[in-house]
């Protein structure tokens, strides 16, 4: 009877357990229909946890962007400043910055957004500790006159406000203001109110959907409306499965590396990248050696030319990469700062592959293989064994420093490529332990100052809390002061910035602190099969960044959505 | 009877106690600050991420000495409070597991009953029956040994890929979001499939040798012999030796019971499968400390409530265990 009675208990406890499962997982919710929904992916790696536009980090995919705005929008293929939420903005003074608001701006729950919303955005970064919570060191006071926010600074450091004109998003005050700076720095801001594209619609934990904001202010003041009803954003699980949904047609944008791209490409699964050929992708970053100048040898300018002089970049472009990336100049400035490289410098200190200057270099300082194992001893005859690290699993990097590995040791350096996780790879920079590092921390911007004030970054102490750059801990306070006064040379004094940039290229290309290697691309596939019109190179083309990571929707990637058209 | 359980409970208490000592232990041996890699991520302005690295790791409670640490850990602990999560800061590590449980369950308890059931039933059966045993058996053996997740894998690629017949990825179309309807209900049983396969498959086969094995046993023991000489029917036999032979099964099944929250790590990984071991991989990859204490506190209690649950089950069902507690000779 035992088993019988058991049978029937197995049974409704299957039953109910499957039932229940079912009802737990069962919320409101639908489907979405695929000629109106963009399906994106590229920038969510693990699920959807805050909509808070402050928490730089992980905030959903288009927080800032679709759903909270900036003052600007910046352009980095034009280097143009393009009014947003502001009407427009202007110097009236050295040290007064003035905006004049858009006026008929809204919340997306319908009260107005003035430049009271502004003044106590800003005012925020003082009592909660923010991302720009360090302008207050140079920001006297912000108070609104009317439709206008003045900015009056103590100092006025312009390249970085610039980057605050576009980067800080404006919150609603009326929401936001009985918050405690804890939760406004921290909280996960649930069903966010903004005044942009899109409205919040749902999430789950395989992604976040917007839904698009039929009452934006853009569709009167600018004639612009988006084109996807829902923005469907998909977490990442993994590159395989990304390519697999981009060749089938149902992720229309992806912004992970997919290597073998240029293959694909002609493959007709309808994919386009914004170049039809190499290097296919925009570039988002350069990626750099970090050389570690507290270590022995490597505090040797001579051994750190070398070591130059044997990296075959071109070859990690082309083997690697397959002609996606690009090989970096040798300032490491991005092709959009191009004005600012002074090819004079680069041409006279400008190093390039050439393992037989790097054994002259080797031989010249003194570096003898004394022992025959085919590597090169110091000049004191202490054996020299070096390693290169790269986060396990960046599968790109990991066969790059294969390359640069390989490179060394033709030429006589014991190099030997490791691959620490991602945090034992961080933890290494921080402190100051590693030898080598590839790192591509320093990512676009409006201003070369932000990348020079990485490579550069003076508060060599601070490292391992600020993560400011500078793992290799180069000291030389003639470069600090220089990027410091960039930072305090009017945005529209080109000739002013030319001429710092130039002495820090000097600089840079004398001492050697980092060997720039080559542009990270902004990874973007798309596919045509449900929507056309993607940002492209060609003339005539939507010159936009096709891009969904955080930071790149007020980098013109928001007017992708606006020209966008359905395929049928 | 009292005293039995009452040691019992003080063994697991103090097991309890150890094992989550040891768990809070465990995450914090590892290389690396955590709080580093949140503001690597971040993408900060150095000038301001001194400020925002103090205000997390005051946020964390990492701003105290370890022993400080450990104590403020098992008072939150007694006050229901698991952490924030790291990785996905700032949702509370107990609502990210509770999120993840009903697709555990969903998957795992289907899976183990059924192969429990169909495997002891199946092995009973094949238990000295000549053909079965050389020919389904092997093939018990065959599944039983072979890794959950390869097996998942080579299910992944034949349906999948190959025939194109089932989902391999997540709990449901991503197309969809999780709502009361049929094409919903479709589409997660859909998805379901082939990590439950996978995972009944190999069950199946472990339960099914068990059981045989235990059979041929019983059946060679003395009451056995002695029934078959009083001339009794093979059936009646039989009965007598599955109903001995399923006590250490019952054993097995409560311990898989125990592990149910986290029972499928590798084939949630290969299945994209939303559940506990899907995100005890991800703690571990983002040096989430509040999270993986979080997941191995529901396994830790999951598996002493399994090991309880068995020593009641057995004073319940097997008459000898009961005697020699009372004392009976």
């Amino acid at each position: 009877m035992w088993r019988s009675k058991s049978k029937v208990a197995i049974c409704i406890l299957l039953a109910t357990l499957v039932v229940s499962g079912l009802a737990a997982v069962l919320v409101q919710g639908q489907s979405f229909e695929r000629s109106e929904t963009l399906y994106t992916g590229g920038k969510q790696w693990g699920p959807v946890s805050n909509w808070n536009p402050l928490m730089t980090g992980n905030y959903a995919t288009g927080t800032l962007g679709l759903c909270y705005e900036t003052l600007f929008l910046y352009d980095p293929l034009t280097d143009e400043f393009m009014p947003w939420l502001a009407e427009s903005g202007k110097w009236v003074s050295s040290t007064q910055y003035e905006i004049k608001m858009r006026p008929g701006l809204t919340w997306s729950d319908g009260e107005a957004l003035t430049a009271a919303d502004v003044v106590f955005t800003f005012t925020l970064g003082k009592t909660a500790a923010l991302n720009f919570s360090s302008l207050w060191d140079w920001l006297d006071s912000v108070t609104q006159v009317g439709d206008y926010v003045d900015f009056v600074f103590k100092e006025p450091l312009y390249q970085e406000w610039a980057n605050y004109l576009y980067t800080v998003p404006i919150l609603p005050e009326h929401i936001w203001a009985s918050r405690t700076p804890i939760e406004v720095a921290t909280g996960a801001n649930d069903k966010p109110i903004g005044s942009g594209a899109y409205l919040y619609y749902g999430y789950d934990q395989t992604k976040m959907v917007w839904v698009r904001n039929d009452n934006w202010w853009a569709i009167k003041a600018l004639g612009y409306s988006v084109a996807p009803k829902y923005i469907v954003d998909l977490v990442n699980t993994s590159n395989e499965n990304s390519l697999g949904l981009v060749l089938q047609g149902s992720e229309d944008l992806n912004n992970n590396y997919l290597p073998g791209i240029s293959n694909l490409i002609q493959g007709g699964y309808g994919l386009v990248t914004y170049y039809p050929g190499p290097p296919y992708h925009l570039p988002a970053n350069t990626a750099w050696l970090d050389i570690n100048l507290q270590k022995k040898p490597l505090d040797d300018l001579a051994f750190r030319k070398a070591l130059a002089c044997a990296i075959d970049v071109n070859d990690i472009v082309t083997r690697d990469y397959g002609n996606m990336v690009e090989a970096a100049n040798a300032t490491g400035l991005l092709p959009v700062w191009d004005k600012y490289v002074d090819q004079a410098v680069v041409d006279k200190l400008g190093l390039s592959y050439n393992p037989e200057q790097a054994k002259k270099f080797l031989a010249d300082a003194g570096y003898k293989d004394t022992n025959g194992d085919g590597f090169v001893e110091a000049p004191d005859g202490a054996k020299i064994a070096l390693k290169i690290i790269v986060p396990n699993g960046w599968s790109d990097w990991m066969a790059a420093i294969q390359i640069i590995s390989n490179g060394a040791q033709a030429v006589g350096i014991d190099l030997e490529p490791s691959y620490p996780d991602f945090n034992g790879y961080l933890d290494a920079r921080l402190n100051g332990t590693f030898d080598l590092a590839i790192d591509n921390q320093s990512q676009i911007s409006n201003s070369p100052w932000s990348y020079y004030h990485f490579v550069f970054y003076d508060k060599l102490a601070d490292i391992p809390s600020t993560q400011g750059g500078n793992y290799g801990r180069y000291n030389n306070q003639q470069a600090f002061d220089l990027v410091t006064q960039l930072d305090k040379v009017p945005v529209d004094d080109l000739a002013g910035m030319k001429a710092i940039c130039s002495k820090l290229q000097t600089i840079q290309l004398t001492d050697l602190p980092i060997i720039p290697l080559w542009y990270n691309g902004a990874w973007a596939q798309m596919s045509s099969r449900y929507w056309t019109n993607w940002p492209s190179s060609a003339e005539g083309g939507d010159h936009y960044f096709p891009v969904t990571w955080n930071g790149y929707w007020n980098m013109t990637s928001i007017l992708m959505l606006v020209n966008l058209e359905p395929a049928q | 009877m009292k005293r039995y359980f009452s040691r019992k409970l003080a063994i697991y208490l103090v097991t309890f106690f150890l094992a989550v000592t040891v768990d809070w232990l465990i995450p914090r041996f590892m290389p690396g600050n955590p709080v580093q890699g949140i503001i690597a991520r971040a993408g900060l302005k150095a000038e301001s991420a001194k400020l925002i690295y103090s205000q997390y790791m005051r946020a964390f409670g990492f701003d105290v000495p370890l022993w400080k640490q450990y104590i403020n850990f098992w008072s939150a602990l007694f006050h229901g409070d698991f952490g924030t999560s790291l990785w996905l800061f700032p949702q509370p590590v107990l609502k990210i597991i509770l999120r993840a449980v009903p697709y555990d369950i969903f998957l795992l308890l289907p899976a183990i009953l059924l192969s429990w059931f169909a495997g002891n039933k199946f092995g009973a059966f094949a238990a000295r029956s000549k053909r079965l045993d050389n020919t389904i058996l092997p093939l018990g053996y065959i599944l039983t040994a072979m890794p959950y997740m390869w097996l998942g894998i080579l299910l992944a690629w034949a349906f999948g890929i190959v025939f194109r017949i089932f989902p391999f990825s997540g709990a449901y179309s991503y197309s969809l979001m999780p709502h009361l309807s049929w094409a919903f209900i479709l589409s997660l049983l859909k998805h379901w499939f082939l990590p439950f396969a996978s995972l009944f498959m190999v069950m199946f086969g472990g339960w099914a040798i068990g059981m045989r094995n235990m059979i041929i046993y019983e059946l060679e023991s003395d009451y056995a012999h002695y029934l078959e000489a009083l001339g009794a029917p093979r059936r009646l036999i039989r009965r007598y030796a599955f109903r001995n032979a399923i006590l250490p099964q019952i054993t097995g099944l409560a311990l898989q019971l125990g592990v149910i929250v986290a029972g499928a790590l590798v084939t949630e990984i290969v299945f994209a499968y939303p559940g506990v071991g899907y995100l005890i991989l991800q703690a571990i990859q983002n040096h989430d400390f509040f999270l993986l204490q979080g997941c191995f506190l529901f396994i830790i209690i999951g598996v002493l409530i399994a090991n309880f649950a068995i020593d009641v089950v057995y004073v319940l069902v097997d008459p000898r265990t009961r005697a020699g507690m009372e004392g009976r000779q």
